[in-house]
């Protein structure tokens, strides 16, 4: 375990002013205001080679470039703290455990590509953490830090909290900046992508929590300390989340280059109840589904690259060996089913044939043609899907095809060796 | 600017920056299938049916929505990209009630004929169409969700070029539908029925209420007089319905088709259209010298009232207090022409075919009669007429040419206008200015104010004034004026507005598709039927002359005002109503 950029979450007040800066608060922001150029910040950042901790692991640094490159006046940065993917809960910690840090991320964000005003948009299943962040962002005004020439220097910035209603899709940047334009959230195509044209037409930089929580300590400690954490590709630590059947469940801040294993049985205390392991899910319900054999992979967004999968957002779902493949798979596909914004074709028709095919195989009436329909159908939602949301939900799905086809078999053959699914239809050779 | 070469399945081509893949590969010959895609809307990018391999990335791109770069590769026609291209239609097939044998759109269907282009050879996943009752709450326009496919043109014209804003999309994923504010009828929300989502569905989820069934069954009763007029903008859309070249002229075809099927007359709306110009030129010039309402709106387009109506009835004031010009003439045939033939009004059927579905429910508005009988009966559409040219098996092309009955059948070329935006603005012109100044116009073709721009305006001095006038079409144009007029900042006498994009050619109820360049056409067309024309203004109409000599006797007299004006509802109310 490492503790970088959650190094305050629960060692400080998360309102107390006084103690952040006692921690180094704010030295970050200082710096960058008083000592370097907004094209400065943003050369650190590149240099600091850290990427995107919300998902895609799009390089920072060549992101704010994008946005400090368009010539607009009127800019704004958004932080996308909408932390909706099942089994992802690490925003939480850094949203409840040092808002201020996050804050302060987002601040240097704007001075260094040139917006006034920035966004945070909390999901609104967090009452607490937006409760939190209008609280601290009140606070950061009345001591000068936000609004009209903020530390006596030229540059304005001025905060607004926004929340959704719970939908899915709107973690994904151009739904959520549809949303909080007021309309309701589904994906717009791309291009044109946010750094060029997003919230109200205007270049917009869209940031994770956790991206932005990794800012005012590379600024204020420089490039080099940084780079001195995690892997040749990877640098710096991860927040994980991590649940299901396993021992110590929760956020855990990890380096870069650490093993899955390494996770799963030294940090998290291995199994519930000394069980098989059967799978873990990388990356929350979009993620891909790795056995047991797979568990070596070091976390490294090239290594992960190189077997077709991402991190994520650093989600591990932990799955023991009483699971059913296509339960499971029935359960993950219904909860996109629920959340696809229903735009595009793909995305909203298929998940709910494929949940008709798992539901022919687990009532006992499933054939060779179901497993064709469901890998037909989660291949075009991959590769035709107009967002995100649409091109990563059928990831499971294939990944599962992919490592468990036995078990597909099995069912086909009327079996489920879990004992989960009950063969209500004409099961054929039971057992 | 430097233009961008990219390789489109091996072939080279040169196109300018910000051209999309699909329209790179038109110049190529190459046609890549779409669906959601309309040559007049925003680019959406929903169906994903134009998908189509780059070189190099990982899944597939919409060519309607990627803009090409330089050295890009593009395949459109692997074993790949057809057989998604084919999951990609099954998908949608799933959800599609597939009946076409009996659906408004057999034969004109765009899902249909992608499904034969696609080689689409067998519907292989389960059927998902939600049994949603079919909205038939109004008279003007039918919705059928299980057909729909959820494109999102019908929400882009109901919302971004008309500004109404009946329907949209509701709840989300396999959910999601389009349907007004809590899937109410379209007759509780503030719909002004224009149709112009049915021009834009490309399948037969939305179409105009038929009626074809009530005209039928006049024709065959032996208790009946039978009248029929037909609306300016028909005659130069029809033949589209039957192959012919657009902007044909088929108006002796129709006259001729008509008496054939047993119309005891066949009259003209551009009878009453001329009669508009006299009562509507007087009015204003009555207003200019009166001190009264202006800037005053004309008041032809039904689906342009119910807007004013639900939207804007402070400026009600404002319209000109004539009825349309197929409410004047079911009002005269039942007065005027009923005392001249000796018939009892509730022994004539008045039909009307229009290019419009609005006109359905203007027939039926309350005002919009005399004792216990409506001014108009039956309202058909011009596809309706097309339908009942197809079930009569009389070859129209083949048909002799055919004059309108009189007197109720002659007109002039003014009123042949009508049916372009613009041209009641040039109708009303030409005789406003003879009528005041008593010299001939010399140039009576007023070309600024045609065209299918939006938004038109001139100043025409007309004796010691100038006259200011404005055209706007499509309701979102009407809107931007309306404001003018609530802020004090509209300084015109008379606008002309026209609710279809386009006017009456680009009507709710005319053939699909009806394109920018196909509307253009059909323009064309109406201003070739005024050169075509003996006479060219309103008031050199012999027989609205006779009319005023022997009934009439004025404009906006006494008969007039009973018979040919009206009055207007505040809809407000009840749209908020409604809405809440």
């Amino acid at each position: 375990m490492k503790s970088f950029v959650s190094k305050l979450c629960g060692k400080i007040m998360p309102l107390s002013l006084k103690e952040y800066r006692e921690h180094g608060g704010f030295l970050g922001l200082e710096k960058a205001l008083f000592y370097m150029s907004p094209q400065e910040v943003i050369d650190e950042i590149k240099e600091s080679r850290l990427r995107g901790r919300g998902g895609a692991s799009f390089p920072t640094g060549v992101k704010w470039q994008l946005v400090a490159a368009e010539g607009d006046e009127e800019k704004y940065v958004v932080c996308n703290a909408d932390e909706g993917e099942p089994g992802t809960f690490k925003d939480k910690a850094l949203l409840e455990g040092c808002p201020f840090q996050v804050i302060e991320g987002l601040m240097i964000s704007a001075y260094a590509v040139g917006a006034y005003k920035g966004y945070i948009y909390i999901r609104g299943e967090y009452p607490n953490s937006i409760d939190l962040f209008k609280k601290a962002i009140n606070i950061l005004k009345k001591e000068g830090y936000l609004g009209e020439n903020i530390l006596g220097q030229n540059f304005s910035f001025d905060i607004e909290v926004r929340s959704g209603a719970g939908a899915y899709v709107c973690g994904e940047e151009t739904a959520l900046i549809e949303s909080i334009e007021g309309n309701s959230g589904s994906s717009r195509f791309k291009p044109p992508y946010p750094p060029n044209c997003g919230l109200w037409g205007k270049p917009t930089l869209v940031n994770n929590v956790e991206t932005l929580a990794n800012i005012p300590l590379i600024i204020s400690q420089g490039a080099e300390e940084f780079l001195k954490l995690g892997t040749k590709g990877s640098k710096g630590t991860k927040l994980i989340s991590v649940s299901g059947n396993v021992v110590n469940k929760g956020v855990f801040e990890v380096e870069f280059g650490i093993s899955l294993r390494e996770i799963i049985y030294d940090i998290c205390g291995g199994l519930e109840g000394n069980k098989k392991l059967k799978f873990i899910q990388v990356g929350g319900s979009s993620g891909a589904c790795l056995p047991e054999l797979l568990l070596d992979l070091e976390l490294d967004f090239d290594e992960f690259k190189k077997h077709n999968i991402g991190i994520g957002s650093g989600a591990i779902l932990v799955v023991d060996d009483s699971c059913c493949i296509l339960d499971f798979m029935r359960v993950t596909t219904e909860f996109f089913k629920h959340e696809s914004c229903g735009k595009c074709t793909t995305c909203r028709e298929g998940n709910r044939h494929i949940i008709k095919a798992i539901d022919r195989m687990i009532y006992g009436s499933g054939t060779e043609r179901d497993m064709q329909i469901i890998k037909d159908i989660a291949t075009i939602m991959r590769d035709s899907s107009l967002c995100g949301l649409g091109q990563a939900a059928p990831i499971p799905v294939l990944s599962l095809l992919k490592h468990f086809k036995d078990e597909f078999q099995e069912h086909i053959n009327g079996y489920c060796s879990t004992g989960v699914c009950n063969f209500k239809g004409e099961g054929k050779s039971h057992g | 600017m430097d233009k961008i070469s990219i390789i489109i399945d091996g072939k080279k081509v040169s196109v300018p920056p910000d051209t999309t893949i699909l329209e790179a590969a038109r110049k190529t010959q190459i046609n890549i299938p779409t669906l959601c895609y309309h040559p007049d809307q925003n680019v959406k990018g929903n169906c994903r049916v134009c998908i189509v391999e780059i070189a190099g990335a990982n899944g597939f791109a919409a060519a309607c929505c990627t803009t090409v770069k330089e050295g890009m590769e593009i395949k459109t026609n692997t074993i790949r990209i057809r057989e998604a291209r084919q999951m990609v239609l099954n998908l949608i097939l799933a959800n599609h009630n597939s009946q076409c044998l009996s659906c408004k759109r057999n034969g004109n269907c765009e899902l249909q004929t992608l499904s034969q282009e696609l080689n689409i050879e067998e519907e292989f996943l389960d059927k998902v169409v939600d049994l949603l009752p079919i909205d038939q709450s109004n008279f003007s326009i039918v919705r059928d969700q299980t057909k729909c496919i959820k494109c999102g043109r019908c929400i882009e014209v109901c919302n971004d070029v008309q500004g109404v804003g009946a329907i949209y999309n509701v709840n989300r994923s396999c959910d999601m539908k389009i349907a007004p504010a809590y899937e109410k009828g379209l007759s509780e929300v503030p719909c002004v029925y224009c149709g112009q989502c049915i021009n834009v569905c490309p399948v037969g989820a939305i179409y105009e209420k038929e009626d074809t069934k009530e005209v039928w069954r006049a024709l065959e009763d032996p208790n009946k007089h039978v009248v029929v007029q037909i609306a300016p903008a028909v005659r130069v859309v029809l033949g589209e319905e039957f192959g012919m070249e657009t902007g044909s002229i088929v108006t002796g075809k129709i006259v001729s088709f008509l008496k054939r099927i047993g119309f005891d007359k066949v009259f003209d709306t551009n009878f009453t259209a001329d009669l508009t110009i006299i009562e509507e030129g007087n009015e204003l010039l009555h207003r200019i010298k009166s001190g009264g309402k202006l800037p005053m709106l004309t008041s032809c387009s039904p689906g342009w009232i119910r807007y004013i109506e639900f939207f804007y009835p402070e400026l009600l004031q404002h319209l000109s207090t004539c009825k349309s010009p197929q409410q004047m003439f079911g009002a005269l045939v039942k007065s005027y022409y009923a005392e001249k033939m000796g018939l009892k009004p509730e022994d004539i059927v008045v039909v009307s075919i229009m290019p419009c579905t609005a006109k359905k429910t203007e027939a039926k508005r309350e005002e919009m009669h005399l004792n216990d009988y409506y001014d108009v009966d039956i309202v058909i559409t011009t596809r309706e007429l097309a339908k009942m040219v197809r079930e009569s098996r009389i070859q129209l092309r083949e048909l002799e040419e055919e004059d309108f009955d009189v007197p109720l059948g002659l007109s002039t070329g003014a009123a042949a206008v009508f049916g372009a935006t613009g041209g009641v603005m040039e109708a009303a012109l030409r005789t406003v200015y003879e009528v005041v100044t008593g010299d001939e116009l010399d140039k009576i073709d007023f070309k600024n104010l045609r065209g299918i721009a939006g938004f038109k305006e001139a100043t025409i001095p007309v004796g010691d004034l100038d006259v200011n006038v404005a055209v706007a079409n499509g309701l979102k144009n009407a809107k931007i004026l309306l404001d003018l007029i609530k802020e004090g900042k509209a300084n015109y006498h008379f606008i002309e507005i026209m609710c279809c994009p386009g006017g009456c050619i680009g009507g709710g109820g005319q053939p699909i598709p009806a394109t920018n360049s196909i509307k253009e056409k059909r323009i064309e067309a109406i201003y070739q039927v005024d050169l075509q024309s003996e006479l060219r203004k309103s008031h050199q109409n012999p027989a609205i002359k006779e009319l005023y000599e022997e009934f009439l006797i004025e404009p906006l007299g006494e008969k007039s005002h009973k018979l040919l004006h009206t009055h207007y509802i505040d809809r407000s109310k009840n749209n908020k109503d409604k809405r809440d």
